[in-house]
């Protein structure tokens, strides 16, 4: 068995006479050494965070930076909604004088741009860095001191924007800022200045925790966790990583030539002097229509984890589950154009980008069926979290039926900027990400917590959030075939839009009570929920078999997987790989495609560096709104925090 | 759960070169991020040359002198590089502390002749949209130079230190990698800036 689980090629071309192998210290003890609640204490101690805010700044467990990354998401979740909220309140009824247009500007603006950067897109990410290590069996994330860098950036720009909109300085050019209306000669001011930084904050953190999702998947898989057994969120999230890395760097490019146009005069959308503004709608939608998928592919894995749990039996065509999250994270970088159809493109471009629109319906289509097929075949239990997953099915496939009517150009240019597009749109984000997410909060709270949420308050979520959710979006469709566009603070009782809006209204604030009922429900579970143990649901990947909450360690010997659904093969006992350190933070790092035991490696220490690294970062970002010096000036001190964080320290890390 | 030992991995190497260690995917991922971001910096100029009758705008193209002299020590610096790698591989500390000195001199005599080539370039950043492209792609391969400059730099002095063994050449190997990037990355922007607009 070990020479499939080992790879034994020397790591150089020195072969044994490389430092590599040295033989470890033999005063430092080892796991086959120690056993039981003993060793499970020794390496938590080890894997631990200091304590005090100091400690707590410089933990690069991947579960308290996972956590916080949840957190943070949920509260921008909140924020977006409530300004959804107050944006519908105005709506009610026709020549509201609630609040004016400057305000509702902000207010559409924020929306758009926190559930889409700080809500979206974190997310997904938020939930893979808190349980891919678990899922692959490894101690913690790739790259640990990147990570716990990219959850304050990402939390200071998303602080940013919101303490700026609190001073009145709220971005107020739509969630995509198209130019010329953001550019300098139509939004004077520091709204879109903002706007634009924030998005390079938020991208750079994406990016970051996209590497690290890549590198954990490839290099840290427990020994045994071959291609085909790798569980199904992980596929998603992993395929996910590589739609952000080729679709990030464009926004970011995007933004930062916004921003320069703005501050020092370039003239890269200014058709005046050579420049052109469709650039800045095609550099944006090169990202922006990629980001739909960056949203919706691991809510596919939620969905994936949960029904193979609930239906009680292995996923249904995993091989096409695989290959459809493929094909989609490919095909999602053909569709741009169809976010330009009215911006007057060649025809055949438009052909081109219609029907590679209607193509995508295909492998989504699959990924459907085979989990209605896994669900057929299994004896499904309907618990809160498969009912969410039934939700997604519903408003889901009904936001995409309204996809492929607007691939078409005819229709498009018809209800362009319309209601009938935030309809279709509000179906398949919140379809396609939420319910799928809200199911993953009450199927991973108790790994989380230790404790169960409440089924009976779950279920009242689900059906007042399924029924408030369908009165809010579902007359959208008809307001806007009636001609309501987008983006209106107000309307005319002559239009006829009245009934409608109210009745929009009514169900949002029947989806903002089913989130207060969350809320509720979390809180109290937190308190009093049932204890929950390693694994309440009975189901198969290995983050089950970690405590719940988890040890600092994780694992107290790294699993050795044998099975596509490790808990499900092994009933009895689970077989693990020994040898590895107790005193120092040592993981294994496998080969790519067979996950063979390659080498023990050394993983960071916390530090305060990275956070610093952070602050600097936030210092030259925000700076450099006033002046490009800023640029200049925080060099320097980001070579000095960044020498910080990667000099070497103490003898223990010096050893290895 | 009970536990069942099946495998032994107390005997495994520490570390390891290449594609074997995670640092080398860490940086291939970030290698094609950033390339991906050259990419479309390179489709966002060529995008303009075609939707614009004339091009380069109102300015004649920048001098070849500096920045072919660039490109050339550029290119030539990947000897150097290769054998930082290679003595790296076969953790040869006197060399490698040779080899890392004498790429961060390249670094700085590279960074000098690049801002000689900034000041040849005919056109202001602000000057219109031709000016602004020249700009922004010089100025990205300059903040990759200077970032791999700096990493050679701190990299060098720490193989003066008693740190400077073991995983610490696997850095080493890691380093050469990126700096091949560099100058990979660099030619088709070459092309691009300086001989694109004579053709």
């Amino acid at each position: 068995m070990n020479d499939m689980l080992l790879d034994r090629t020397p790591v150089s071309p020195i072969g044994e006479a490389s430092e590599a192998y040295a033989p470890a210290d033999p005063s430092e003890v080892r796991d086959h050494q120690v056993d039981g609640p003993e060793l499970t204490a020794r390496l938590a101690k080890t894997w631990g965070t200091g304590s005090g805010i100091v400690g707590a700044l410089s933990t690069v467990d991947h579960k308290i930076i996972g956590r916080r990354y949840i957190i943070t998401a949920f509260v921008f979740l909140f924020l977006g909604g409530l300004s959804a909220l107050a944006m519908r309140l105005q709506l009610a009824r026709p020549e509201s004088q609630l609040m004016g247009p400057d305000l509702y500007n902000q207010l559409f603006t924020m929306h758009g741009t926190t559930m889409m950067f700080l809500f979206g897109v974190p997310i997904g990410e938020a939930l893979a860095v808190y349980l891919v290590p678990l899922m692959v069996g490894t101690r913690n994330i790739a790259f640990p001191r990147l990570n716990a860098f990219s959850y304050y950036v990402y939390l200071f720009g998303g602080a940013l924007i919101w303490i700026a909109f609190m001073l009145n300085v709220g971005a107020d050019v739509g969630w995509f800022a198209y130019v010329p209306l953001s550019g300098p000669e139509y939004s004077p001011g520091k709204r879109a200045d903002i706007w634009a930084q924030m998005i390079t904050f938020t991208e750079l953190s994406a990016l970051a925790v996209a590497v690290e999702i890549v590198v954990t998947v490839l290099k840290q898989r427990a020994p045994g966790m071959t291609l085909d057994r790798i569980p199904l969120f992980v596929w998603a999230v992993f395929v996910n990583s590589f739609v952000i890395i080729f679709a990030m760097p464009a926004v970011m490019l995007a933004s930062t030539m916004l921003i320069l146009d703005r501050l020092v005069g370039t003239h890269f959308y200014n058709p005046a002097e050579g420049g052109d503004a469709l650039l800045y709608q095609h550099l944006f939608w090169f990202f922006g229509h990629p980001e739909v998928y960056i949203i919706f592919l691991p809510a596919t894995g939620f969905v994936s984890a949960i029904v193979v749990t609930f239906a009680r039996r292995q996923a249904f065509g995993y091989l096409p589950l695989v290959l459809s999250l493929i094909a989609t994270g490919f095909l999602s970088f053909g569709l741009w154009v169809h976010h330009m159809f009215t911006t007057g493109l060649p025809q055949l471009g438009a052909s081109f980008f219609t029907a590679s629109s209607m193509l995508i319906a295909i492998p989504n289509g699959i990924q459907i069926f085979c989990w209605i097929a896994t669900l057929w075949d299994g004896r499904p239990v309907f618990r809160t979290p498969l009912l969410f997953v039934l939700g997604f099915f519903f408003i889901f496939v009904a936001g995409g039926l309204s996809g492929i009517m607007l691939a078409s150009v005819p229709i498009d240019t018809q209800v362009h900027d319309t209601y009938f597009v935030v309809a279709h749109f509000h179906y398949v984000l919140i379809g396609g990400n939420v319910f799928p997410l809200l199911g993953a909060v009450y199927y991973w709270f108790p790994k989380f917590t230790g404790r169960m949420m409440s089924e009976r308050l779950g279920k009242w979520h689900f059906w007042l959030a399924f029924i408030g959710f369908n009165i809010t979006f579902f007359p959208m469709h008809i307001s806007g075939l009636m001609g309501m566009p987008r983006r209106v603070y107000t309307y005319q009782a002559e239009m006829g839009w009245g009934t409608l809006n109210l009745i929009s209204t009514l169900g949002g604030l029947l989806l903002f009570a089913s989130f207060v009922l969350f809320l509720l429900n979390v809180v109290n579970s937190l308190r009093k929920g049932a204890v929950a143990g390693p694994n309440p649901w009975g189901a198969g990947t290995l983050e089950w078999l970690a405590a719940s909450p988890p040890q600092p360690q994780n694992f107290d010997r790294i699993p050795v997987v044998t099975n596509r659904e490790p808990l499900w093969a092994e009933r009895e006992s689970m077989p693990v790989a020994t040898g590895l350190s107790v005193e120092n933070r040592e993981l294994l790092v496998s080969t790519v495609s067979e996950a063979r035991a390659d080498t023990r490696q050394s993983s960071p220490e916390p530090s305060l560096w990275p956070f610093l690294s952070a602050v600097v970062t936030a210092a030259a970002f925000i700076g450099s709104i006033f002046t490009p010096w800023a640029v200049v000036w925080a060099g320097p001190a980001l070579a000095i925090v960044l020498i910080g964080w990667f000099w070497p320290k103490g003898a223990t890390e010096d050893r290895k | 759960m009970r536990q069942r030992p099946v495998l032994d991995v107390s005997e495994l190497p520490s570390y390891a070169f290449g594609a074997r260690s995670p640092v080398w995917w860490g940086t291939l991922a970030f290698c094609t991020l950033e390339g991906t971001g050259f990419a479309l910096a390179v489709g966002a100029y060529l995008y303009l040359t075609f939707i614009n009758p004339q091009w380069p705008l109102s300015a004649p193209p920048p001098d070849l002198l500096w920045s072919s002299l660039h490109s050339i020590v550029l290119i030539l610096s990947v000897w150097p590089n290769q054998l930082a790698k290679k003595n790296g591989e076969h953790e040869n500390i006197q060399k490698v502390r040779r080899d890392l000195v004498i790429m961060s001199l390249v670094g700085v005599v590279l960074l000098g002749l690049r801002v000689l080539e900034f000041g040849t370039l005919h056109v202001r950043w602000d000057q219109n949209a031709y000016g602004s492209l020249v700009w922004t792609l010089l100025a990205l391969h300059t903040a990759h130079l200077a970032t791999d400059l700096v990493d050679t730099i701190v990299l060098a002095a720490l193989m003066f230190t008693r740190h400077g063994h073991g995983k610490r050449f696997s850095d080493v190997a890691d380093n050469s990698f990126y700096w091949n990037f560099v100058v990979l990355s660099w030619l088709p922007i070459y092309v691009l800036i300086y001989w694109a607009p004579r053709m």
